[in-house]
């Protein structure tokens, strides 16, 4: 009996070390929840793993975090959209070699009915000012992430304080949290165009404004900088923006629809 | 470690007199059995030998012994077996010894054969009946070669054959070399077991006699009145 | 929620390779844990139960409480200890497996090791005179109880493995909830809850749930088995 449990326990530990061993070189991409929830990254890193043989473990958060991870240096690459933002990462020296790679953009939605009647309109800052004036509540993100700090953008540009608003909810969730709880609160929010195409549990819910170009939202990609943090990946790190603003990249990019609707447009300068 | 001398036990948890004043000479051999009306603190002099419990005054001389203490072993009045077999149980006293495997196997089914137990060794201890868990802890004991065994009324709860089976044990363990030092309320037990007595009362050695002398003349008033009480027939059969 | 459900049911029924995977991932970490956590657990519960030491009181009270400790905040501060920025940086552990086998024995070691003392303490206040009788060392004491309470201790042992397949505050933070990777059982259901996939998230609930029981099923028999055999 003795002899059994210390078989077991060697058995266990030699489970422990070399089960979770992982042999293929691999990086680590902190991107955002919308370009994971989209599904885009299941689509398109399988062609680029079997390229490269680079294995890419992405962890999704919002771009705040994503970029804090990078500045910790828990990721090799980040891949991201708040502009303004990245540009400051890489002006504090972060981040290295950022490019341009894609855009979706962000469409408001609400309840079908429109109480707030933002359908009549396609100027987003005007959609923001109606939404403000409405009764039905608008969920925000509240997380720091791209398409939160778009919505604060739009509320400045209204010239609206949103927080001095009763029915302004701060979600502190991803996109799709924060959909499940526009959707059964009946109320609007900002979403990016992908995660709401490929999100399930719409109820109510529909696109009410679109299309205005200030809603255009650019995803960058960057290196974590190795003069920072030593231990990046640089070279596989490289093959991955290398090949993310390729041709081929881009290619595969646009060939992700969700029921025939093309979801990001390639941007990267070749 | 024989002879071990206490003198002057004083035990007064509480400010309740236990022991007080107890004074006892165990030299090397037999089998004395301590006996005494409920109450009377023979189950705290066996702790108090085997350094179980610590008197309030007095002291123990273990001939100049310091640790005499992997010498001794106690059996209690109700013995706890652990939730595992036979073979394991006996061989629980063995484990501060830091024998070989194979010495210890070999010591604990020896003392298992010498109780009658072999054949159940490796049965489920806690199923036996009263008197197998009773002999299962003399073996446990007995496997340890204690110098000084201490058994604190080992047939309390038994029926008289079982009893007999374990007096039995006990009297080879006497014979192994073991000094034995017991309670009983059973006097038959005692007449037909001890070589001398000691008759405890209100915390006090009253008397201390060879067995025979003790049952036929016993000296204080107490102890006359403890053996009529105890043994009307025995008396008026004497008589 | 009824078709909610069926259709749960029916992805259950064609459960693919991905699924699996997560699943087995799910087991293989809570395996980890919970072995890890045992060989701490157990001899540590069993020590604070028998032994004798100033500060016995505020340990005890100490395990208690760290029963209840929420997994997010065990999640943070194991990921500042592994972070590139934190002291074990360098080992590179963060958004690894290994990384979140830590997190949760941090988190399941308070929980065995207080259901532990516990146990080994009713235990003990029957044994302590007859041990101290034969002269066993603290050691021996902790082994004997240990070996003694072991079919109760399997509830300790499940409580651990319960919180390990339940836990996701702690995992998520430090795994990453990589695809392929770090995704286990309920990092993916909170994914497919936040993609608005209720019924996938319903169907990898219903498998954590099925495993769960089955796990106390056979714990239940063990139980039974035992004290049919050892009285």
């Amino acid at each position: 009996m003795a002899n059994f449990f210390r078989q077991l326990i060697i058995f266990f530990c030699a489970m422990l070390l070399g089960g979770f061993a992982q042999a293929e070189e691999s990086i680590v991409v902190s991107s955002t929840t919308s370009t994971e929830q989209s599904g885009l990254f299941g689509y398109i890193l399988p062609r680029f793993e079997a390229k490269t043989g680079i294995k890419v473990k992405v962890v999704a958060l919002g771009t705040g975090q994503a970029l804090d991870t990078g500045r910790r240096g828990d990721a090799d690459v980040v891949f991201v959209h708040d502009r303004p933002a990245e540009d400051k990462f890489v002006a504090e020296g972060w981040g290295v070699d950022r490019r341009d790679v894609m855009y979706n953009d962000f469409v408001i939605v609400g309840p079908k009915a429109d109480a707030s009647k933002v359908k009549g309109t396609n100027d987003v800052v005007e959609g923001f000012r109606r939404m403000a004036a409405g009764s039905a509540p608008f969920v925000s993100r509240g997380d720091k992430s791209g398409t939160n700090s778009a919505e604060l953008r739009f509320w400045k540009d209204a010239n609206i304080d949103p927080k001095a608003w009763a029915d302004y909810k701060e979600a502190g969730a991803g996109m799709g949290p924060t959909l499940n709880m526009a959707a059964a609160m009946g109320g609007y929010t900002l979403s990016d165009r992908g995660t709401w195409l490929s999100f399930k549990n719409r109820q109510d819910l529909e696109i009410v404004l679109a299309g205005d170009k200030r809603l255009f939202n650019p995803y960058g990609v960057m290196l974590v900088n190795p003069a920072k943090h030593p231990h990046v990946k640089k070279e596989a790190g490289m093959k991955f923006i290398d090949w993310i603003t390729s041709r081929d990249g881009q290619e595969t990019i646009a060939a992700y629809k969700i029921n025939g609707e093309q979801l990001f447009f390639p941007s990267a300068k070749n | 470690m024989f002879p071990i001398q206490l003198s002057n036990i004083r035990f007064t948890p509480d400010g309740r007199t236990v022991l007080t004043g107890v004074d006892l000479d165990i030299d090397a051999e037999g089998i004395t059995v301590i006996i005494g009306p409920n109450g009377a603190g023979k189950t705290v002099l066996l702790r108090i030998m085997a350094g179980l419990q610590t008197p309030h005054d007095g002291a123990i001389n273990w001939n100049g012994d310091d640790n005499p203490a992997t010498g001794i072993a106690m059996v209690f009045q109700h013995p706890v077996l652990l939730r595992s077999s036979v073979f394991h149980n006996a061989g629980l006293g063995l484990k501060p010894f830091g024998l070989s495997r194979a010495e210890a196997k070999r010591r604990t089914l020896q003392t298992l054969e010498r109780v009658g137990l072999a054949h159940r060794a490796e049965d489920s201890a806690r199923l036996l009946s009263g008197g197998e868990r009773q002999r299962l802890a003399l073996a446990r004991a007995w496997a340890m070669r204690p110098q000084l065994l201490l058994l604190d009324e080992p047939t309390a709860a038994l029926d008289p054959s079982a009893t007999d089976v374990v007096e039995g044990i006990v009297r080879e363990i006497r014979t192994d070399g073991t000094r034995i030092v017991m309670t009983t309320h059973n006097l038959g037990q005692a007449m037909r077991i001890s070589d001398d007595i000691v008759f405890l009362a209100n915390g006090r050695v009253i008397e201390r006699a060879p067995t025979s002398r003790f049952f036929a003349r016993p000296q204080s008033n107490e102890a006359k009145l403890f053996i009529q009480g105890e043994l009307p027939w025995r008396i008026s059969f004497d008589n | 929620m009824l078709n909610t459900l069926l259709e749960a049911f029916s992805l259950l029924s064609r459960l693919d390779s991905q699924v699996v995977a997560i699943v087995w991932l799910s087991f293989k970490v809570a395996l980890a844990t919970v072995t890890l956590a045992t060989l701490i657990g157990l001899p540590f519960g069993a020590l604070v139960a028998v032994a004798s030491f100033p500060g016995r009181g505020a340990v005890t009270v100490f395990l208690n409480a760290m029963m209840g400790l929420p997994s997010v905040v065990v999640g943070v501060i194991v990921y500042l200890i592994l972070s590139r920025s934190g002291p074990f940086g360098d080992m590179g552990l963060l958004y690894s497996p290994t990384a979140m086998v830590m997190a949760q024995t941090v988190l399941v070691v308070p929980l065995i090791a207080a259901l532990t003392r516990q146990i080994v303490e009713d235990a003990w206040r029957t044994y302590a005179t007859e041990f101290r009788s034969m002269h066993f060392s603290l050691r021996h004491s902790v082994a004997a109880l240990l070996y003694d309470c072991r079919y109760s201790l399997v509830v300790a042992v499940l409580a651990g493995a319960g919180r390990s397949l339940s836990e996701v505050g702690a995992v998520m933070i430090v795994g990453g909830n990589i695809e392929g990777y770090t995704r286990v059982m309920t990092t993916a259901i909170a994914l497919e809850t936040a993609k608005g996939d209720l019924p996938l998230s319903l169907a990898l609930g219903m498998v954590l749930l099925t495993l769960v029981l089955l796990l106390n099923t056979g714990a239940y028999h063990l139980r039974l088995w035992a004290m049919r055999k050892y009285g």
